[in-house]
């Protein structure tokens, strides 16, 4: 200390007080040790006892997905109470054992049980959910066996109900255990092994709004793992609920209309895109898919030919057949290529090269102009025209329509079809495009595919006279916690570049379709229809009379429309597979379904949009008084 | 200006003492947090996120050693003024975890301001007391009070029941040093300081539940929701369980469980405890006995009355967050947010330490100069 001379008296005094703040040290330290002494020495055992046999695990509390409401606040999917068993294997003292009494008490495959042991994160503490969706009988049947069943724990959980069972289940889609793959992904980064996520339709789509927020309990267990007490440190939040655009009535009558018969059938607002229905056929019951299915009934489905899971509205791509005539007629129009008087003379075939491309009606339609040509579908004119324009004009007011891209609809896989041109087949096929495969897509056949949503789409686009709206499911979603509703306006896609002459003509020939052409059947007395029929080659080998051919060779129906003609509210697609003209096949399909939209929405007739949501959503209540035909 | 020659001797015995405990301590931690965070699966687990603070903490340890402490202390009263904009940030902004904001989200980070607003603290008070001269209760109390004043405020108002008592602390140790004549009452003061949890504790015990519930929503509204003792409990139980040799690393159930909130950051302590037992522990308070020890040394033979406050002001931050931390977790005072120094994870609680420290090595590297 030879600076001590340095310092001045402040310094010395202060570092001598120094000493202070060691003897404190000390004295605190010495406390804390013996306060560490009686814990851990004194009181050391009685610890451990409470840390072997009066454990915590943690248990996740799953979440309530949010509900799904139609447009009107009728509940298309909600969650009931059910049970779920879990084992924590640090409290099993004989796996083995275990695993046959679950398996004779509860019916499983013990392969399968040993596999829910083995797999998920966390070490012998975490708790493994074996089986859910147990019946109450099970339950009881596990809970009276309790003291044989160390380890096991009974779990009251929710799980997705669809009350309308098979009706919308497309739509919807349905819910399972998150997969291994999704839970590598940043979206599903939260969620655990057993958590329940939308795999199909809009439970996919909107699964982040819809599947809320997992929770956490801390259970106190006894010995033998079985629940003493909880504390919940972590309530779990419900999804959002979503309120579609779909009214479930329409949807059903839809549906019903398909019955046994494999086909799509759409409905749009085409002011507004909501999507009003929105029917496939075959269908599947969510309910069922929701649960957790053996490998042979996942087989079952997934090998089924009539594929029950294909959404034929959004995924399933046709030949538009004659309903391609509408985009063919602007496009006619609009690239000069005719005029509305320019006649084409059709002798029921047209000859290109050494091939006779054949009319639909044998002996031709005679001297036609372009309104003749739609009201009765005339092949030669299409030809004709076609021919003239060339692929690629074709193709560029085929996309313009919306054709050969998804529509944006609030669905996973959506398909997009083809919209051929030289250039597309040049990438597709690495082949030339052959002038004569230009006549077969004028009339909606050869390389063109569409989805029945998109035509819908397409005819919804010309009853708003030019303007794309993009299709909507979904109109709000609904934070329960704050009841703060998020509103999802119409979004316009576009407006394709057609002048307001052109589509008045279209619309008014469309209009004849029903009256006086090729539609008659859609007529109906309680509102002006607007129509185009189709009929989908699906083969060329055409021999003898139709009911002579097998049934899976035979044409797909098809039938776009709106309605009313004056002021339109409804745009619908028909697409029936296999069942022939679309004249007499779709046309009443999609006459029924537009009355019964006007019957339920009168106001449309005098031109006021049909109100989406007219009360208050009433959960449960299917019963909404309707005047029903 | 014999004080601006620097030791140009390199470390001496001395200071790889000191680094060599602080590491020891360091890796103490590291060991805890991976083993209470092992089973998780992150990519970035956070054994390796804390191993990147302790870097950065290295980086801030070798800035604050090798600059002058005399041109760092001339920035006090600036950084203050930065430190409390701040914390006026993190209460208008902040992001909040368990119903108080403390953070100052930075990226995928987020910064804690009101750790280093204690470091701010002592530089600012040490500075103040090696230039003002000490006549007078305003000069000595009340002055220094009224720059303690505003960061208090702002960092209670988060709240942070555990920031603002070491603000006092620190506030109390420099009273003690320099601000008080009378050596009784800077005992007295001390005492007061270093034995009011204690004494907290026992007025704790005798409240009704209700009333305690009253006085915890009044000063730290989230802490343990729902709860009633819970965590306390299972912080006693973790500690009591590991008895004298402890149930070995990754062997607390207790701890590996989730149902000890906070295993790897607050309660720290407790893993540790219960994986290595009562000799684990005594083996740890050990080690910070001699860190505080030695930095008390470097307090005592600073050559000039800045460099001995600084280390006074240091040690005491460092002693009270010791004491409360592991008291805490022991179920000897109620509980509030402290890390324990160099052990638990965090970011902004590492870097601030080991900045400490550095400044510490600092004060001791100037006194050699005398010598030549």
């Amino acid at each position: 200390m030879a600076a001590i001379g340095f310092h001045d008296s402040d310094l010395l005094d202060l570092q001598r007080r120094l000493v202070i703040l060691r003897v404190g040290l000390l004295l605190v330290v010495a406390l804390l040790a013996l306060r560490l002494w009686h814990l851990q020495i004194r009181e050391g055992p009685y610890y451990r006892d409470l840390s072997e046999n009066n454990r915590t695990r943690s248990v996740v509390l799953e979440p309530a997905r949010g509900l799904i409401f139609d447009r009107n606040g009728v509940l298309l999917a909600n969650n009931v109470p059910s049970f779920a068993l879990y084992v924590t294997l640090e409290d099993v003292k004989d796996r083995q054992g275990l695993v046959a009494q679950l398996s004779s008490l509860l019916n499983l495959d013990p392969d399968l049980i040993q596999k829910k042991l083995s797999t998920g994160k966390g070490g012998k503490l975490q708790p493994r959910k074996v089986k859910d969706r147990l019946t109450l009988r099970e339950a009881t049947l596990i809970e009276s066996h309790r003291l044989d069943l160390p380890g096991v724990m009974i779990q009251v959980e929710s799980q997705r109900n669809y009350p309308g069972g098979v009706v919308a289940a497309h739509l919807l889609g349905y819910v399972g255990e998150v997969s291994a793959d999704q839970l590598e992904k940043a979206d599903f980064a939260d969620l655990h092994q057993g958590s329940i996520v939308g795999q199909y339709g809009v439970e996919k789509w909107f699964d982040r709004q819809v599947r809320g927020r997992a929770g956490q309990k801390s259970v106190e267990v006894d010995a033998l793992g079985h629940e003493k007490r909880a504390v919940v440190s972590d309530k779990p939040e419900a999804g959002d609920d979503l309120y579609l655009t779909i009214d479930a009535h329409l949807q059903k009558i839809a549906e019903d209309l398909l019955g046994e018969e494999s086909g799509a059938i759409v409905a749009l607002d085409p002011t507004t895109g909501d999507v009003l229905a929105m029917a496939s056929r075959p269908g599947f019951d969510p309910n069922m898919l929701s649960k957790e299915l053996s490998n042979k009934q996942w087989v079952e489905i997934v090998q089924n030919e009539r594929r029950p899971l294909n959404n034929r509205a959004t995924q399933g791509q046709y030949p538009p057949g004659s309903t391609f005539k509408v985009v063919m007629a602007a496009a006619a129009l609009e690239s000069n290529t005719v005029t509305p008087s320019t006649m084409v003379r059709c002798n029921g075939g047209y000859q290109f090269g050494n091939r006779l491309f054949r009319d639909w009606k044998p002996g031709g339609h005679g001297s036609v102009d372009m309104n003749e040509a739609l009201i009765h579908s005339c092949d030669v004119y299409f030809y004709t025209v076609g021919q003239r324009m060339g692929i690629d004009t074709i193709a560029e007011y085929a996309k313009q329509f919306g054709l050969g891209q998804e529509t944006g609809v609030e669905l996973p896989s959506e398909r997009v079809g083809i919209v051929p041109s030289t250039a597309w087949k040049q990438k597709a096929r690495n082949q030339p495009w052959y002038p004569g495969e230009t006549i077969s897509a004028a009339i909606g056949q050869g390389y063109v595919t569409v989805t029945p949503l998109q035509m819908a789409s397409v005819i919804g686009t010309v009853a708003n006279d030019g303007v794309a709206v993009r299709p909507r499911l979904v109109q709000s979603v609904m934070n329960r916690a704050t009841g703060e509703r998020a509103e999802f306006p119409p979004t316009i896609r576009g407006k394709v570049a057609v002048k307001p002459a052109t589509i008045a003509l279209i619309k008014e020939a469309l209009a004849d379709v029903v009256t006086k052409g090729t539609a008659t059947r859609a007529k109906s007395s309680l509102v002006t229809i607007g129509g185009k029929t189709g009929t989908a080659q699906t083969t060329a080998l055409r021999t003898g009379p139709e009911k002579d051919i097998p049934k899976k060779f035979r044409d797909h129906a098809w039938f776009v429309a709106f309605a009313p003609v004056e002021a339109p509210r409804i745009a619908v697609a028909v697409l029936a597979e296999h069942m022939g003209h679309g004249g007499s096949a779709a046309a009443p399909l999609a006459k029924d379904v537009i009355e019964a939209y006007v019957k339920a929405y009168p106001q449309v007739l005098r031109g006021i949009p049909a109100s989406g949501r007219t009360k208050s959503p009433a959960p449960a209540a299917d019963t909404r008084p309707r005047r029903d035909d | 200006m014999i004080d601006r020659v620097i030791d140009s001797r390199g470390l001496d015995s001395f200071d790889l003492r000191f680094m060599g405990l602080i590491a020891v301590i360091l890796s103490v931690g590291v060991l805890s947090i991976y083993s209470v965070t092992h089973s998780q699966d992150t990519a970035f687990p956070f054994y390796l996120k804390q191993l990147v603070w302790i870097l950065l903490g290295t980086i801030a340890f070798l800035v604050m050693y090798l600059s002058d402490y005399h041109k760092i202390a001339r920035l006090a009263y600036p950084t203050y003024a930065v430190i409390l904009i701040m914390l006026a940030i993190v209460l208008i902004m902040g992001k909040s975890s368990r119903g108080a904001q403390r953070w100052i989200p930075i990226g995928p980070f987020a910064f804690q301001p009101s750790e280093f607003a204690k470091l701010v603290l002592v530089l600012v008070l040490a500075n103040y007391y090696s230039r003002v001269t000490r006549v007078g209760w305003m000069h000595r109390v009340v002055l220094p009070g009224l720059i303690v004043l505003p960061g208090l405020l702002l960092i209670l108002k988060q709240p942070d029941l555990g920031s603002g008592l070491s603000f006092l602390a620190v506030y109390a140790a420099m009273l003690l040093m320099v601000g008080v004549r009378s050596k009784a009452l800077g005992i007295i003061l001390l005492l007061s300081v270093m034995l009011f949890p204690f004494v907290w504790e026992m007025v704790w015990a005798s409240l009704h539940d209700y009333q305690r519930q009253r006085v915890m929503a009044f000063v730290d509204p989230d802490y343990d929701p729902g709860g009633k003792g819970y965590h306390a409990l299972q912080s006693r139980i973790a500690i009591g369980s590991g008895e004298l040799s402890g149930k070995g690393l990754y062997g607390g159930t207790q701890s590996q469980l989730k149902f000890l909130p906070e295993g790897h950051t607050d309660f720290v302590f407790a893993v540790y405890a219960e994986e290595w037992g009562f000799v684990g522990v005594l083996v740890l308070l050990a080690l910070f006995i001699a860190l505080i020890w030695v930095s008390l040394e470097i307090a005592a033979r600073a050559k000039d009355t800045l460099g001995a406050l600084l280390a006074a002001g240091i040690v005491a931050m460092l002693c009270f967050c010791v004491v409360v931390n592991i008291g805490m977790t022991a179920g000897m005072f109620p509980i509030v947010g402290i890390p324990l120094p160099l052990v638990s994870y965090g970011g902004s609680a590492t870097i601030m330490t080991m900045a400490s420290l550095g400044l510490l090595l600092n004060v001791k590297r100037r006194r050699l100069t005398l010598f030549y």
